[in-house]
C-alpha cells in the first residue's frame, strides 16, 4: 500500500521542499487560499469523516466549525506533545514528512482565520523543533508563509514552542496554559478552546497526525478519504505497535484492520512464538483487553474497539504475551501516572499516591488480598471525579487488570493470603 | 553577565515569537537558553528572566519546579536518560538500566565521581520501537545530544567521554 501520511517511506527526500513540491506539495494550501472560502475548507474536512488522532476521536471539521467568530484573533495549535507511553507516530511524521504536516497546519489556520499558529512539541523533541524551524524558514522563503500569501491579503506565521517534560501538557487546556508561560495544569471546562483558548482567544488544538491528513483530503476530496477505513472511522491511521512483538514500529493502515493482521502480518508475531495474553490499544491509558480469537479478529476502529471494553485512543498498541503478569503491568502504569499527575486536583494526586503504594506492595510480594480489593476500590472511587482525563486514564489498567486477570493478582499475593 | 547581555540576539528572537502583550510565553524558551551552558539554571538567570518578562522571580521558580527538564542545581555534565516505561520494560529496559548502574558504579539519580554522568530513569521518550531506548543530554546543544538505538550494555561511560 502506498502511504498517505508516512509518504517518506515511498518517496525519498520528501522532507526537502523541492521534492515535496514536485509531489503536489502546497497545491492544496494554494487552492484553499486562492479559490475557496474558509467555510468551504471546513466543509470538505467535515465531509471526509476525519476524526482527531490525539485520542478522543472528535470529528475535526465539526471542531473547526465551532470556532467563535465574534472574538478575534484566532489561533491554531498543533499538539506535538506525544507523551503517551507507546506512542511514537508524530515523531516519525515530523521527521519524515514535515512539510505535509506544516501544510496541514496552514490549511487549518486558513479555515479558521488564524494568522498565527504554534506547534507545541514535547521538550525531548528539541532537535526536531530545530529541524521544523528550518522547514518553516524554507516555507517563508518560498512564499508559503508570511504576508499576503499567493497575492491575497491572507498572512500566516508558524512558530514552534518546546515543552519541558510533563505528560499533562498533552491535554489541550494544560498545553495552552504551558504555552502562555504558566505551569501546565488543565483548565476547568467549559469553556472549550474553540471559544476560549490561547490567551483567552478562540483556538483550535489538533494532533499532528490529524493535521497531516488535511492536505491530501483537500487535494483528493472528501469521498476519496471516506472510501478508506470503515463507516465509523474514515481513512487511515498510524498504529504504533510495541511490546512483545517481533517487529515493533509504526504501521499506517486503514481503520478496520484487525488486531490479528497488525500483530501477525505487520508485527511478525510474538517473540519466541508465544501467545498474546493482553492488548493495550491506547498506550498506558488503556484498558487491558484479555485476548482470545474474537478479540484478534476485531477490526480496529473507534466503535469496534469499544465493544471490547476499551478505547482505541491514539492507537498505540502495546502487546503483552503470556510471560507478563498484570500486577507488574499495573505497577508500571501507576508509576507513570503517579509521576505525571499534575497535582491540581486532589482525587488524581492523592488517588495515584495511594495506588502507587498498593501496586508496589502487591508487586513486591508483600501485599494481601485485602490490598488488591483496596486498590480496586480506590481506582473505582476516582472514576468520574477528576478534573481532567489523566486521573481517569490512571484507573483504566488497574480496574480492568484486576477484573479481567484476577488470577495474576491472586498469584502475586499468594504468600500472604 | 546578564542573560540579555550574553545572548542579545537569541533573547530578541525568542520574544518575537509571541504577541508583545503576552511575552510571558517566552519563559520556557528563555529557561532553556539559561540552561544551555551549565546544564542548570542559576538564581541570577531566574532574576534576569523575571525582569525581562515583567513577572516575579517566584513565578519563574515555580515554572522551573513544575517541569522535569529544568534543573536548578549542578549535576553531571551529561545526563544519561534511560526509559523504563512499560513498552521499553517489555523489551528489557529494567535489566539494561541495572547493567548500566553496575558499569558506571552509581545508582539512579547519582552522578559519577568524575562529575561526568548523571544517571536518570525516565518516562516514555516516544521511540518505543527502538526499545530499550535511552538518550544522552549534554551541554553542547541546549538539550539532548543524541538518541541511541539499542546501545551497548557496557563501555557507555567511555563513549560519552570521547564525544
Ligand atoms: C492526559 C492527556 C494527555 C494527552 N496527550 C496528548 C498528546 O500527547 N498528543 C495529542 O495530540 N493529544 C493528547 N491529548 C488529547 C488532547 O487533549 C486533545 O484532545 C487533542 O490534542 C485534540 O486533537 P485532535 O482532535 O486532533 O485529536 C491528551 C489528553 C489528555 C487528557
Ligand atoms: S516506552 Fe521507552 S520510548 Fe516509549
Amino acid at each position: 500500500m502506498t502511504h498517505i501520511l508516512l509518504r517518506h517511506r515511498d518517496i525519498p527526500d520528501i522532507n526537502t521542499l523541492n521534492v515535496y513540491k514536485k509531489n503536489g506539495g502546497f497545491a492544496a494550501f494554494k487552492k484553499a487560499v486562492t479559490k475557496m472560502k474558509p467555510a468551504e475548507v471546513t466543509e470538505v474536512v467535515k465531509n471526509s469523516g476525519l476524526r482527531g488522532r490525539g485520542g478522543a476521536g472528535f470529528p475535526t471539521g465539526m471542531k473547526w466549525a465551532f470556532i467563535d467568530k465574534n472574538n478575534w484573533p484566532h489561533y491554531v495549535v498543533a499538539n506535538a506533545d506525544e507523551s503517551e507511553p507507546g506512542t511514537f507516530k508524530d515523531r516519525e511524521i515530523m521527521e519524515g514528512n514535515p512539510f505535509q504536516f506544516l501544510e496541514g497546519v496552514a490549511i487549518a489556520s486558513y479555515a479558521i482565520g488564524a494568522n498565527a499558529a504554534y506547534v507545541y512539541l514535547r521538550g525531548e523533541f528539541w532537535e526536531l523543533a530545530a529541524f521544523l524551524d528550518e522547514k518553516i524558514a524554507e516555507m517563508e522563503e518560498a512564499g508559503y508563509l508570511g504576508e499576503d500569501l499567493f497575492g491575497t491579503d491572507y498572512s500566516l506565521k508558524i512558530y514552534t514552542h518546546l515543552g519541558a517534560g510533563a505528560y499533562i501538557c498533552g491535554e489541550e487546556t494544560a498545553l495552552l496554559e504551558s504555552l502562555e508561560g504558566k505551569r501546565g495544569q488543565p483548565r476547568v471546562r467549559p469553556p472549550f478552546p474553540p471559544s476560549y483558548g490561547l490567551y483567552g482567544k478562540p483556538t483550535i488544538v489538533n494532533n499532528v497526525e490529524t493535521l497531516t491528513n488535511v492536505p491530501l483530503i483537500l487535494a483528493n476530496g472528501a469521498d476519496w478519504y471516506k472510501s478508506m477505513g470503515t463507516v465509523d472511522s474514515a481513512g487511515v491511521k498510524i498504529f504504533s505497535l510495541s511490546g512483545r512483538v517481533r517487529k515493533p514500529g509504526n504501521y499506517e493502515l486503514p481503520f478496520g484492520t484487525t488486531f490479528r493482521q497488525l500483530i501477525y502480518e505487520y508485527g511478525m508475531g510474538i517473540q519466541e512464538g508465544r501467545p498474546v495474553k493482553a492488548i493495550m490499544p491506547a498506550g498506558a491509558s488503556s484498558s487491558l483487553i484479555a485476548v482470545d480469537d474474537k478479540v484478534l479478529d476485531t477490526p480496529m476502529d473507534y466503535a469496534a474497539v469499544r465493544t471490547l471494553g476499551a478505547d482505541l485512543g491514539s492507537a498505540s498498541v502495546i502487546v503483552l504475551d503470556d510471560t507478563v503478569s498484570m500486577d507488574w503491568v499495573v505497577n508500571k502504569t501507576i508509576h507513570f501516572f503517579k509521576h505525571e499527575s499534575c497535582g491540581k486536583c486532589t482525587t488524581c494526586r492523592e488517588g495515584n499516591y495511594w495506588m502507587r503504594n498498593l501496586t508496589e506492595r502487591i508487586h513486591s510480594g508483600k501485599g494481601t488480598g485485602a490490598d488488591v480489593d483496596l486498590l480496586l476500590n480506590v481506582a473505582k472511587q476516582m472514576q468520574g471525579k477528576c478534573l481532567c482525563a489523566l486521573g481517569e486514564f490512571s484507573t483504566m489498567a488497574v480496574v480492568t487488570g484486576i477484573e479481567r486477570f484476577p488470577q495474576d493478582f491472586k498469584q502475586a499475593v499468594r504468600s500472604n493470603s | 553577565m546578564s542573560l540579555e547581555k550574553k545572548y542579545p540576539k537569541e533573547v530578541k528572537q525568542l520574544l518575537a515569537k509571541y504577541p508583545p502583550e503576552h511575552k510571558r510565553s517566552a519563559v520556557m524558551p528563555l529557561l532553556y537558553l539559561a540552561q544551555r551552558e551549565e546544564g542548570y539554571i542559576t538564581r541570577e538567570a531566574m532574576q534576569d528572566i523575571a525582569r525581562i518578562l515583567e513577572i516575579t522571580e517566584t513565578e519563574v521558580a515555580s515554572i522551573v519546579g513544575f517541569y522535569t527538564l529544568y534543573h536548578d542545581k549542578k549535576e553531571g555534565k551529561y545526563r544519561m536518560q534511560v526509559c523504563t516505561d512499560l513498552p521499553c520494560a517489555l523489551r528489557g529496559a529494567d535489566e539494561f538500566l541495572d547493567n548500566l548502574c553496575a558499569n558506571l558504579g552509581i545508582k539512579v539519580g547519582e552522578t559519577t565521581e568524575d562529575g561526568l554522568v548523571t544517571l536518570e530513569s525516565v518516562m516514555c521518550l516516544a521511540a518505543c520501537d527502538r526499545a530499550p531506548m535511552f538518550q544522552t543530554q549534554g551541554p553542547r546543544r541546549h538539550q539532548v545530544s543524541r538518541v541511541h538505538d539499542r546501545g551497548p550494555h557496557h563501555g557507555i561511560g567511555r563513549g560519552v567521554e570521547e564525544e
